[in-house]
């Protein structure tokens, strides 16, 4: 490990404001650490003048305007993008797809993967900018021969390289985590807000997924999938209890089943499968919910050539733990098998693997080895 | 630094500065019976005598507002009320699709609210409407129009409009007119009595005078529904404590916009020439915007196919350069441009559009610097494309 992209020399910097705290702070230590800012935020709504109303998520006038201020605080340009119609191709128009395929999408990757650091990052380019800036807590490290890879955040609670981790490696070359690199503690970044000025120092953090302002996510799919009613079944296939549509339903998923016959053993029960084809929901015992290997497909590598077969640390959702994993590539599909078999994990996700504190790639899980049955 | 947004607000007059800041320190309320009070009151109205000279209309003519946004509601709404209360058959607004959103938002909340049927001219591609499309409107049913409504000079194209024979179309019918012209002043020979309108809309910031002031000219004969009740200053039809340093300040601006109108037409005129000149030699398929001949001469408005105005905006930024892409904002998310759309642009090319207005403090070294700047920006800003 040499120098950052945050150390070396001055660059055109086009920083992504959300509006919230983590890119206002990214984008000032951007600025002061020498480098040409321009404060960008992305208008992802598909109607600007109906954007909702809330603090919340990324798309409302009031982040907008909060973007704007921080940038004028900092004594940066500021622009707004439309990149909407982009924003529902590849990421509202695909969540909703591969719910609807029976599969459980995580759309801030695929925001990062097609918008930030693809369509936000082409026209950068293409405008003179040698990178963009983000508030995300991960580390980009340029290694002596020039090539780039993608570590954890120094601060592991704060880490995001989950979801950075359908980062190419050309993609890398032009990423910029001012946040990465400090041992910094939420409080700290908000104290930093407050001690540059930046008036989103006290706004509450989003968690939601930003497009699903009421984070109704089931309500956000029946408006567009509508109703379809079908049975839930047990693992015996005996029917237990009906649903209004099986994309409502997440892996692993214990509340809102509404089963009105108890189970056998009057253990609760958990979704096992969802099958678009017969719109089946299958329930059963925690037990059955046991991984104990995958296949994911669409592998992305946040550097140069694709792994050899070995032993990696895997984590499959953006506030998970690490898991240890055997992993290989097998004609372009990634065979993963778990050394401790682990506990809902649903096709659609992605899975990260790490070497140490190295992200070495992600691929998007598409079947699941139960380790307790051995079938799929 | 180039600044070439004069047409958004142009630097004050150093005469205009002083005339405010000399006043800032009287304390005086002009309504006000005392020795204040009739001081104050002897600066306003000195001003709007000031002010009525610069525009050709009579001082009790100068309804003095915040703004030209706010002139424009109080013509709009006020004539539309008044002339409705009169006779409940007048609920037809005449407009144009070209106009600034203060008169349009105000025209189309009529619409929703207040039961008015809306109707727009047609305009020709410079955005022009032709007074025999007025008049087929008016005459279609003289009784129901409340009132017409069309700018003298627009804020993105810098076409020029025929306020005159508009205006005498309407005059025909009885039917008030109102004109934004808050692009023209300064520009072309605004003269109020001339013109024929009933109303006019003019703005202290545009002429170097500062934010916050503006006027609704407004003959004699015509008394709009105040759209802000109170205390009953400016005829009773515009309440509010008179802003006197700002008053004299307008005065001043106004003056010296009047005075120096034909000089400044001349000169500004042959610097955006050469200004247009330059962008389309180093931009061969740049589209210039407006009425080649009937053109605001501190204008210069391009479209660049295959842009994003926006990129050209942040490049040209980039260089000190300041411009706008001349179409209003939601949000900040640029949107195609009403005007340009309203013309016939096709709404892709609608939205590569740059707006360059020339003011008092211009000079060659800012048209050198366009020309230096447009070339490569349009370049990188095709090859970002549109997004």
């Amino acid at each position: 490990m040499t120098d950052t992209p945050q150390r070396s020399r001055p660059l055109r910097v086009l920083a992504a404001m959300s509006g919230g705290v983590d890119s206002a702070v990214a984008a000032a230590r951007a600025a002061e650490a020498g480098h040409d800012v321009t404060g960008v935020h992305l208008a992802l709504s598909a109607n600007p003048q109906s954007f909702r109303t809330g603090a919340r998520g990324c798309c409302t006038i009031e982040d907008s305007r909060d973007a704007r201020r921080a940038a004028d605080v900092i004594g940066i340009p500021f622009y707004v993008w439309d990149l909407a119609e982009r924003f529902r191709e590849d990421v509202v128009e695909d969540f909703v797809a591969e719910y609807e395929a029976g599969r459980t999408p995580n759309p801030c990757l695929r925001c990062n993967e097609k918008i930030k650091f693809a369509a936000l990052l082409d026209k950068a380019l293409a405008l003179g900018f040698d990178a963009v800036c983000t508030g995300h807590y991960a580390q980009v490290v340029t290694l002596a021969d020039g090539s780039r890879e993608l570590h954890r955040a120094s601060d592991m609670a704060k880490d995001q390289s989950y979801v950075l981790g359908v980062l190419d490696e050309r993609q890398l070359a032009h990423a910029l985590f001012p946040l990465g690199d400090t041992l910094t503690t939420k409080d700290e970044i908000r104290a930093e807000a407050e001690r540059r000025g930046l008036a989103v120092a006290k706004k509450p953090d989003s968690h939601d997924i930003c497009f699903i302002a009421d984070g109704d996510t089931r309500g956000f799919l029946a408006d567009r999938l509508g109703r379809a009613e079908g049975d839930i079944v047990d693992e015996s296939g005996a029917v237990v209890g009906s649903h209004e549509g099986a994309y409502g339903f997440t892996i692993g998923q214990r509340k809102g089943l509404r089963i009105g016959t108890p189970a056998a053993d009057g253990k609760p029960r958990y979704v096992l499968d969802i099958s678009p084809v017969d719109n089946t929901v299958t329930v059963g015992p925690a037990a059955s919910l046991d991984v104990g290997a995958l296949t994911a497909v669409r592998p992305r590598w946040c550097g140069g050539a694709p792994i050899a077969p070995g032993t990696y640390t895997a984590q499959l959702r953006a506030h998970g733990g690490e898991t240890e994993v055997h992993a290989a590539l097998v004609d372009g599909t990634l065979e993963v098998t778990f050394t401790e078999p682990v506990r809902g994990v649903a096709p659609g996700q992605a899975i990260v693997l790490y070497d140490g504190t190295r992200v070495v790639g992600s691929a998007t899980i598409a079947t699941t080895v139960r380790a307790a049955t051995a079938d799929v | 630094m180039a600044y070439l947004d004069h047409a958004a607000t142009t630097p004050m007059l150093p005469e205009a500065v002083e005339a405010l800041t000399a006043h800032l320190g009287t304390t005086g309320n002009a309504s006000s019976l005392h020795a204040s009070g009739r001081g104050a009151r002897r600066t306003v109205e000195e001003s709007r005598e000031t002010l009525a000279e610069a525009l050709g209309a009579r001082p009790s003519e100068i309804v003095l507002t915040s703004g030209g946004t706010e002139a424009d509601n109080l013509a709009v709404k006020g004539l539309y009320w008044s002339r409705r209360d009169a006779d409940p058959a007048r609920v037809r607004v005449l407009s144009s699709p070209v106009e600034h959103h203060a008169v349009l938002d105000a025209v189309d909340w009529l619409g929703e609210h207040e039961g008015a049927t809306v109707e727009y001219l047609p305009v020709d591609r410079h955005g022009r409407v032709h007074p025999e499309a007025l008049r087929e409107a008016i005459a279609r049913n003289p009784d129901d129009v409340a009132l017409a409504t069309v700018m003298w000079a627009n804020n993105e194209i810098g076409t020029i409009l025929p306020v005159r024979e508009l205006a005498d179309v309407a005059a025909e019918f009885g039917v008030p007119l109102h004109a934004d012209a808050v692009q023209a002043f300064g520009q072309v020979p605004v003269d109020f009595a001339a013109s024929g309108l009933a109303a006019m809309t003019v703005s202290a910031h545009k002429v170097g005078g500062p934010y916050g002031i503006g006027a609704l000219l407004l003959g004699r004969e015509h008394t709009p529904v105040p759209v802000l009740h109170g205390g009953g200053q400016e005829r009773h039809v515009r309440s509010g404590t008179l802003d006197v340093p700002a008053v004299a300040s307008f005065a001043v601006a106004g003056r010296l916009a009047a005075e120096r109108r034909d000089r400044f037409a001349h000169e500004i005129g042959a610097l955006r020439d050469s200004l247009v000149t330059a962008v389309r030699t180093a931009v061969p398929d740049a589209i210039l915007g407006g009425d080649p001949v009937h053109r605001l001469p501190a204008n210069a408005h391009f479209t660049f196919p295959g842009c994003e105005g926006d990129s050209l905006l942040l490049l040209l930024d980039a260089q000190g350069i300041e411009c706008s892409t001349g179409s209003a904002c939601t949000a900040g998310v640029a949107q195609p441009s009403h005007v340009l759309l309203a013309t016939g642009t096709d709404p892709d090319l609608a939205r590569g559009t740059l707006r360059f207005s020339l003011g008092h403090t211009s000079t060659q070294a800012d048209v050198e610097a366009v020309a230096k700047a447009i070339g490569p920006a349009v370049e990188r800003a095709r090859a970002a494309g549109l997004s």
